[in-house]
């Protein structure tokens, strides 16, 4: 619950709300992300159900005050299930002109919007473009605006400290954060707790955080500025222990619980590109739990050096984005030709080439399943949501371990940053992952296939008796010897088809959100998830005649998907892309599939959904 | 001990099974059997050796080993190999690569392998052209060879592999010659000696598309006056009656006649853990001066695998070995009753 750490007791009217969004908006440079994870952070606490969408320009630090250089971060927070950041935003914190100027327009009519009235400077404005002021104009008619002077209060609360300008100037977010926490009900204690963990070895600028955080609740709690604060009850959620978790963190420890389960080393070997470096990142503080973190020289050396450690025996993964994957192309296409393990993350982001690399977008589909040389068929999984990449980069490994075969895993740049309560699952419960290293000499030959899943058997070099050679041309069906034999060549292509297809036997079956037949289905893959969820929840409350199915396995896709999507009158695809997967199922299921399409590195607000699903059912 | 002397290995335990396809003469052939010649002498178990290689003739090397081997990609045999050493320090890796796949197309992953000291060993066979893409002029090749690619000659100058190696960091640099059997053997049997990455260069010849490239240095009748055999502590003497050497004149090396005055003492005297020294006789070239063979560079240095053992190590006794149910429940966790 939350209280006033002067510890008087609330005094203003409470309102309830059902949901809210936020945005905190502001320089790159004003710490906007880090407020926005405290909030997260209290909301989950406060027992809210909650989806983020982190959002910030690629360059580290553009000038201050200009358009481009704004960073953002939305939370929605809820009594009810949370399925995305939200669309329109219910409050804005607008700690500058060109924050102001590039959200407002996501502002929901008498939404709430706090500004700080201290950058609305000339020089500032004339950066936002603004040729009046938007405090002294109409901008700001039909919201709820609360103009406070955060830099002015900030220097006041953390007067008595004798600190540089730019230190206090470097608190201001966390007076706007004590604003925003005491308006939306929030407690400050974990925010509290907080600094002085993260700043233990600066205590002078854990003490001016924290003063400059309770200055800012104390603020909207004794003055006039809000006449009443909101509340929004805690959530109906499933017991059990959970934390919060970005897709990266998710990712990066689904790859760890893996190794561990199948008692194995896991080697990352990667090189640095947004929005995938995270993973890398939080792998090499884990180096207790017996992994090897490979920075490479560049993208083709970080999945050759996984592919080496996959012959050792290791758990190997490379991570990516799509510039990087089509360097590793040539790699990712010799682990299939020589039928090793290895894990190839792809976290997508806008393309072609650099394109918008801090946005999410889901165009490299077609790239994982078919942007390689020759007949070389991997699997391909995706993540939908940031707690998924956890269980689906750990079915990635069981696949790639089980099959031999190399898999790529799909996320993108918005499941990477975003962050969603995780229901904690217990490692003794996750599904065995057992690997059995060939040993035995005795007829042993390199690709003497298992007969249920076609994998040939996965030696360690340094066991005796079993020495052999394995590389990319074309081996003998059995002996793995060099052969140019033209059947041999059809008899291997096709072999390492059917390995792939043999999968479907453990792909659990389409699960379908919703009627399993009607009169439209939506069929979507990825980040997208949330989005179309709520679309469809909100669809059939309506009483539409509407489902969903949520793709984990696009290669190969479940045995009866066809057969679901034939109860269906019509199929609509929503994707980050220009219709990548509904080109998939269009080819392999020859049906009348129509994709929803989006391409501006943001994820589908739902009522862009809801729209086209009005749309199609309109008789 | 009458197990193991029993069980001592011999050059046949390491030829595999396949035949070798590489054109009648060529050079790759002497190269084979040195390695198969030196390995029972080696002490390393047959299953703990892995020889790893990219794509040309060279590296079709590993198909004619018995031991554990990877044929990979074009140039990217390095990285793979890296790979593997970092997560199985226990094997003993070789690597075989050409001229074209490790100074051309896989140059860049050449460069780092040696520069993080992986204890790789590293035979680079330079012949000075494209073998199995037929003839087209290499990255080692000299500055208007005419080639399939370049009927006019080519236009780029060549890479010095030494020169490179030593400039990339790396802890032991050497060279040896196809067709010197007992010289290969030494120098390859110093590289498996040696505590850290090596690099041999292998002058190779390509009786196919680039016949004699390294006549001066192996014709019975010059070799004597175009090779300078270093050894460790002697100093640098050559020709077919060992009457001339190698002089400093200021900053500068230059040949002498040894006579006149001029005797062994006035000479360089090698030092293979001279890096400036090594790097200096790595820009030695014909004709001005003879081309050095043996051992130029060697010195220690921790490799990138026992480095990252060891911070394995470190983390494990400093953290204690990561709990899996600890690091599912790691940072702000929350119960829901």
């Amino acid at each position: 619950m939350a209280t006033n750490p002067a510890g008087a007791p609330l005094e203003k009217p409470v309102q309830e709300l059902d949901n809210v969004v936020i945005r905190f908006a502001g320089d790159s440079g004003d710490g906007m992300q880090l407020t926005g994870n405290q909030f997260t952070t209290e909301s989950v606490l406060a027992g809210n159900d909650i989806g983020t969408l982190p959002d910030f320009p690629a360059e580290i630090r553009a000038p201050t005050g200009t358009l481009y250089g704004v960073s953002a971060f939305q939370v929605n927070f809820s009594n009810d299930t949370v399925y995305t950041p939200g669309d329109d935003l219910d409050a804005l914190v607008a700690m500058n002109p060109a924050a102001l100027k590039t959200n407002l327009g996501d502002l929901k009519p008498n939404g709430i919007v706090i500004v700080n009235t201290a950058e609305f400077n000339p020089a500032n404005l004339r950066k936002a473009k603004y040729e009046t002021s938007p405090l002294d104009d109409s901008t700001l008619d039909g919201y709820q605006s609360y103009r406070v002077d955060v830099t002015k209060m900030t220097t006041e609360a953390l007067k008595s400290l004798n600190l540089p300008n730019r230190t206090v100037m470097r608190s201001r977010n966390f007076f706007a954060l004590g604003v925003v926490s005491w308006l939306f009900n929030r407690p400050i204690e974990p925010t509290l707790e907080w600094i002085q963990t993260r700043f233990k070895r600066t205590p002078e600028i854990a003490e001016a955080n924290t003063l400059a955080l309770k200055g800012g609740y104390n603020l909207a709690e004794n003055t006039e500025l809000f006449a009443s604060s909101y509340e929004i009850k805690p959530a109906q959620i499933a017991p059990g222990t959970y934390r919060s978790i970005t897709g990266n963190t998710a990712t990066a420890i689904g790859f760890v619980a893996a190794a561990n389960k199948a008692g194995l080393p896991l080697f990352l070997g990667s090189y640095p590109i947004t929005p995938a470096s995270d993973v890398l990142h939080d792998l090499a503080e884990l180096k207790n739990y017996n992994i090897y973190t490979f920075q490479a020289e560049d993208e083709i050396s970080g999945v050759g050096a996984a592919l080496g450690a996959a012959f050792g025996g290791a758990i190997a993964i490379t991570t990516t984005a799509g510039p990087g994957m089509n360097l590793k192309a040539e790699t990712v296409a010799l682990a299939a030709s020589v039928e090793l393990p290895l894990i190839i993350t792809d976290i997508q982001r806008a393309g072609p080439s650099t394109g918008m690399p801090t946005k999410p977008e889901q165009a490299d589909l077609l790239q994982a399943m078919y942007g390689r040389h020759g007949e070389s068929p991997v699997p391909v999984l995706a993540a939908s949501t940031p707690a998924d990449c956890f269980e689906t980069a750990y079915e990635a490994v069981r696949l790639a371990v089980k099959y031999m075969t190399p898999v790529i895993l799909l996320t993108d740049g918005f499941l990477a940053n975003a962050a969603e309560p995780w229901l904690l699952p217990r490692f003794a419960d996750l599904p065995d992952i057992t690997v059995e290293f060939r040993t035995d000499p005795q007829g042993f030959f390199p690709y003497l296939r298992d007969e249920e899943t076609l994998a040939r058997p996965w030696v360690r070099p340094g066991t005796p008796g079993l020495e052999h050679r394995i590389g990319g041309i074309e081996k003998d069906y059995l002996t793995g010897n060099i052969s140019y034999a033209p059947a041999n060549h059809e008899q291997m292509a096709r072999v390492r088809v059917r390995k792939l297809n043999l999968m479907t036997q453990d792909i659990p079956p389409t699960k379908i959100e919703g009627p399993d037949s009607g009169e439209l289905l939506l069929v979507g893959w990825g980040s997208t998830y949330g989005s179309i969820a709520e679309a469809v929840v909100e669809a059939q409350a309506k009483g539409q005649s509407v489902s969903h199915v949520h793709l984990r396995h696009l290669n190969p896709l479940p045995a009866d998907l066809g057969e679901v999507l034939s109860r269906f009158d019509k199929v609509l695809v929503p994707e980050m892309n220009l219709g990548q997967l509904v080109r998939l199922l269009r080819a392999e299921y020859l049906i009348d599939a129509v994709g929803l399409n989006k391409i501006q590195g943001r994820p589908f607000k739902v009522s862009e959904i809801t729209a086209r699903i009005d749309r199609m059912l309109e008789k | 001990m009458s197990a193991e002397a029993t069980a001592k290995l011999t050059r046949k335990d390491f030829v595999s099974d396949q035949d070798v396809r590489w054109c009648p003469g060529c050079g790759d052939y002497a190269i084979l059997a040195q390695v198969q010649k030196i390995f029972p002498d080696l002490g390393i178990p047959k299953e703990n050796a892995v020889f790893i290689s990219g794509i040309g003739c060279s590296s079709r090397f590993p198909y004619y080993m018995n031991t554990y081997g990877f044929h990979t990609i074009h140039g990217r045999a390095p990285a793979i190999a890296t790979g593997l050493k970092i997560s199985r320090p226990d094997l003993h890796i070789w690597l075989v690569t050409g001229d074209g796949d490790g100074l051309s197309i896989g140059g860049n992953h050449l460069i780092h392998a040696l520069r993080r000291n992986v204890e790789l060993k590293i035979m680079l066979f330079n012949n000075r052209i494209y073998g199995l893409t037929k003839g087209q002029y290499s990255p080692t090749s000299e500055l208007g060879k005419v080639a399939k690619s370049t009927p006019m000659g080519s236009a780029d100058y060549p890479i010095n592999p030494l020169s490179l190696a030593l400039g990339a960091e790396a802890t032991f640099v050497a060279r040896s010659i196809d067709v010197e059997a007992k010289h290969q053997q030494t120098t390859l049997t110093r590289a498996a000696a040696h505590k850290g990455g090596a690099f041999i260069e292998i002058l190779q010849n390509c009786n196919v598309y680039n016949d004699g490239a390294w006549d001066s240095l192996t014709d019975k009748g010059t070799k004597a006056d175009n090779q300078l055999l270093l050894e460790h502590g002697q100093p640098m003497i050559f020709g077919k009656n060992k009457d001339r050497g190698i002089r400093m004149n200021g900053m500068k090396p230059e040949v002498v006649p040894l006579g006149n005055g001029v005797t062994a003492d006035d000479l360089l005297v090698h030092d293979e853990y001279d890096h400036t020294l090594a790097f200096l006789l790595s820009r030695m070239t014909p004709p001005a001066f003879p081309t050095p063979i043996g051992v130029l560079y060697s010195t220690e240095r921790q490799t990138i695998e026992a480095l990252m053992a060891k911070q394995l190590e470190d983390a494990v006794a400093k953290q204690g070995q990561g709990d899996m149910d600890a690091l599912l429940n790691r940072g702000n966790v929350w119960t829901v009753k």
